[in-house]
């Protein structure tokens, strides 16, 4: 049945996390951009929404809500409106959390479940990309050969976020040589062959600590191999990624917006608002029906998975479209902005190098 | 619960607009492309029994059952309808836009007396006439005037592009609702529609033009001289007052812009389904999940354009459902029709561009689609139209502030 609204708890969640994020992440946004770091104290209030620890279950410590890639998609957009770096830092657990919890034995679950239940922050992370300028989730080419009972792991990734800060890492590589099936291993983070190297240093999400990793003949035993030999639904994990992605692009698109067009309404040219001229109140509509057209392709996609479908191609579609658009709108703020967009005074500029990591990025969120 | 899927009961509805697409839409599709002025007369039949029978509903449908609301329904069927032949799909007899204008601005006691003849009888059309030579977008700005003369309404004035003006004026028992204004002075408040009853004396239809496509819907001109309506087709209050009149005629295209969405979003799937069942005859296949570096020109290509589509359905789809709701849905309304218009234009311009020389020739359907879809981005309030309702919304302007 189409519908298009959301549930009274989902609009609960967004309504909360949209107003911390803009009371509390969006004031620390610039600096953590300049400083290249999130203040640990807010990440701990962020962590104290529950956004990660409230769908963990009961039996492992967590609050046992119901998990749903529309309500993630909802939060995802909420806390990216306020900063997308400290977004991504801040639900970076779920990226090993969650397949754990979809996808794990029970004993993986039993073993690492807990940890992050708990009241305080615990960094988590998943490697997935690889530094290739053609790389994409279908051409994961790390490999995970088995040797005996285990397995041996080679590959290099790059983007994973919180690596240094993580206690191990989920670990994305073939293990089949058939194309296209990847597993994933869960790899502590001290373990001889793998080695977490310098930080990053990117174009935008400065403030979002992001680390390239190799693994050189690294040993793993059978038991690391995510969800035993039953293996991973690769597709449908990166499928809940593109969509976290494109959720946040949603709520980069809209702070981006919603600046640019205030600014419209308070700066003067010629003697009345700039808004008040076709050629930036133009620019101001295609953005906002960007903004809604992007979030409804995300919730399509979101609705699928959360009916169990299969939504690789719908959260493909999510992913390049809010993208693309979110490049767009910030892009457009700054040029509304003018001069003082280019300023580092606005956030408009941090939008838009943030705004391009959307097309480039895969697999650092989820939902 | 958030939920964008056709469940199958509506499906199995929606079926019976597209069985009719399929089998009797498309194969008539170019010869009435190419016969401009020639009258689909078994076509008008067709589509009015199936209608009277209760099994094919068009413009004024009763609603869609217990899980679907009757614009949403509407919409969905009018892209079948559209993905057959959106200039046939204008040419179905029925309420049309004059029709719902009188939903939008009439009491109850006009809906019956105006609109139950669409239940009866023989094929009907209502239109809707405001645009005026000299003036389009800017409606406020019409010149037509109503003066009252005892218990008669006189109007006078000449008015243009009115789609299905000559089946409703001349070519069947319909209705035309003008748009007229009672008090020049007033500016908009004073603008009001009137419903000219078919074949009323002085109306009449000077011209019905030549179009680039949508060639079978006749848009016609029409020139009212003292041409008497009863008081009583005054659609509404008579009353001149600011919140009255123009809001009628905003309150109209509220409802009807997410139908010319879902007709431009018929004509893009049209051509996208061509594209794709043209690539998959030639083994080229569209791979998702890939970057673009290594996807070929044409799968971007077709990955934008079935995207793009996808996006304006689902603004089309909010707007409707919106208003099943009985939530206002101006802006999303005019969101959907900018964004449909404007995408659905690039589509089929893509579509053609993609097939090289065969996608040029009449051979195909391709090119009429192109020359169809582009109507989308002007009638029902332009692209430029909407942009325009949408920055008033957002930044909170009066169309007084921003023009």
């Amino acid at each position: 049945m189409i519908s298009f609204e959301l549930t009274e708890e989902q609009r609960m969640i967004a309504d909360t996390v949209e107003a911390f994020a803009r009371d509390e992440i969006r004031p620390a946004a610039r600096a953590a951009d300049e400083q290249g770091l999130v203040p640990a104290e807010l990440v701990g209030k962020i962590w104290e929404l529950g956004l990660v620890r409230g769908v963990l279950p009961e039996q492992f410590g967590g609050d046992g809500g119901q998990r749903s890639s529309v309500t993630g998609a909802v939060a995802g957009e909420a806390l990216a409106y306020g900063d997308l770096a400290i977004a991504l830092h801040a639900l970076a657990p779920r990226l090993a959390a969650f397949p754990i919890l979809e996808m794990g034995t029970d004993e993986q679950r039993a073993r690492y479940l807990p940890g992050f239940a708990q009241a305080a922050f615990r960094a988590g992370s998943a490697a997935l990309m690889e530094p290739r300028w053609d790389f994409d989730v279908l051409g994961v080419a790390a490999r995970a050969a088995r040797d005996g009972a285990g397995y041996v792991l080679n590959g290099e990734k790059c983007y994973v976020p919180l690596a240094n800060e993580s206690d191990f890492l989920l670990v994305y590589a073939c293990s089949e040589p058939a194309a296209g099936a990847v597993d994933a291993f869960l790899v502590p983070r001290v373990c001889p062959g793998m080695t977490v190297g310098e930080r990053e240093k990117n174009m935008g999400l400065k403030a979002l600590a992001t680390y390239g990793v190799t693994f050189k003949d690294c040993a793993l035993a059978a038991e690391a191999r995510l969800g035993g030999e039953r293996g991973i639904n690769f597709r449908r994990l990166m499928s809940q990624a593109k969509v976290a992605l494109a959720a946040m692009a949603v709520g980069v698109s809209r702070a981006a917006l919603e600046y640019a067009r205030d600014y419209a309404r308070e700066r003067r040219a010629f003697g009345v608002p700039i808004g008040t001229k076709q050629a930036i109140a133009f620019m101001l509509a295609e953005m906002a029906l960007e903004v809604d057209a992007s979030r409804l392709l995300v919730w399509d996609a979101a609705c699928r998975l959360d009916k169990g479908q299969d939504a690789f191609k719908e959260s493909c579609q999510a992913k390049s479209y809010t993208a693309a658009a979110a490049l767009k709108i910030a892009d457009n703020a700054v040029q509304i902005l003018g001069g003082h967009g280019y300023i580092r005074e606005h956030p408009v500029e941090m939008w838009l190098r943030n705004a391009r990591g959307f097309a480039t990025l895969e697999g650092i969120a989820t939902v | 619960m958030i939920d964008f899927e056709i469940d199958p009961e509506l499906q199995r509805r929606l079926d019976t607009y597209r069985m009719v697409a399929q089998q009797i839409m498309r194969p008539i599709s170019r010869e009435y492309d190419e016969n401009e002025h020639a009258r689909p007369t078994e076509f008008y039949e067709a589509m009015w029994a199936g209608s009277r029978q209760g099994g094919l509903q068009v413009g004024a449908e009763r609603g869609g059952g217990k899980s679907t609301g009757r614009t949403l329904f509407t919409i969905l069927a009018a892209e079948e309808l559209s993905w057959g032949d959106v200039g046939l799909f204008l040419q179905i007899p029925n309420p049309g836009l004059g029709g719902a204008a009188v939903m939008a601005a009439g009491t109850p006691q006009q809906k019956e007396r105006f609109l139950k003849r669409f239940a009866e009888g023989r094929p009907k059309w209502a239109a809707m006439a405001i645009t005026e030579p000299g003036c389009g977008s800017d409606s406020a700005a019409i010149t037509t005037t109503a003066r009252r003369d005892g218990d008669h309404w006189v109007i006078n004035g000449t008015k243009i592009f009115c789609t299905s003006g000559k089946m409703a004026a001349e070519l069947s028992e319909g209705f035309v609702v003008v748009w007229a204004t009672v008090d020049k002075s007033a500016g908009r408040a004073g603008i009001k529609p009137f419903v000219v009853e078919h074949h009323t004396p002085g109306m009449t239809v000077v011209r019905v033009e030549d179009k680039m496509g949508i060639r079978v819907s006749d848009t016609a001109a029409l020139v009212f001289e003292d041409c008497r309506v009863p008081l009583d087709n005054l659609l509404g209050s008579p009353e001149v007052k600011p919140e009255g009149g123009f809001k009628d005629v905003m309150a109209t295209f509220d409802a009807t812009r997410p139908i010319v969405a879902a007709m431009a979003i018929g004509v893009g799937r049209a051509a996208l389904d061509f594209v794709r069942d043209f690539l998959k005859q030639r083994n080229i296949e569209v791979r998702y999940g890939l970057c673009p570096q290594r996807l070929s020109a044409i799968e971007r290509d077709f990955m934008e354009m079935e995207v793009q589509l996808k996006a304006a359905r689902l603004l089309a789809w909010r707007a409707a459902w919106l208003l099943d709701n009985g939530q206002r849905n101006n802006l999303e309304a005019s969101m959907a029709k900018a964004k449909a218009g404007l995408v659905v234009t690039q589509i089929t311009q893509k579509a053609v561009e993609l097939l090289g020389p065969l996608g040029y020739s009449r051979a195909y359907l391709l090119e009429k689609w192109m020359r169809d879809a582009k109507i989308n981005d002007i009638f029902e309030g332009t692209q430029q139209i909407n942009l325009l309702i949408i920055a008033r919304r957002i930044l909170g302007y009066s169309s007084k502030e921003l023009n």
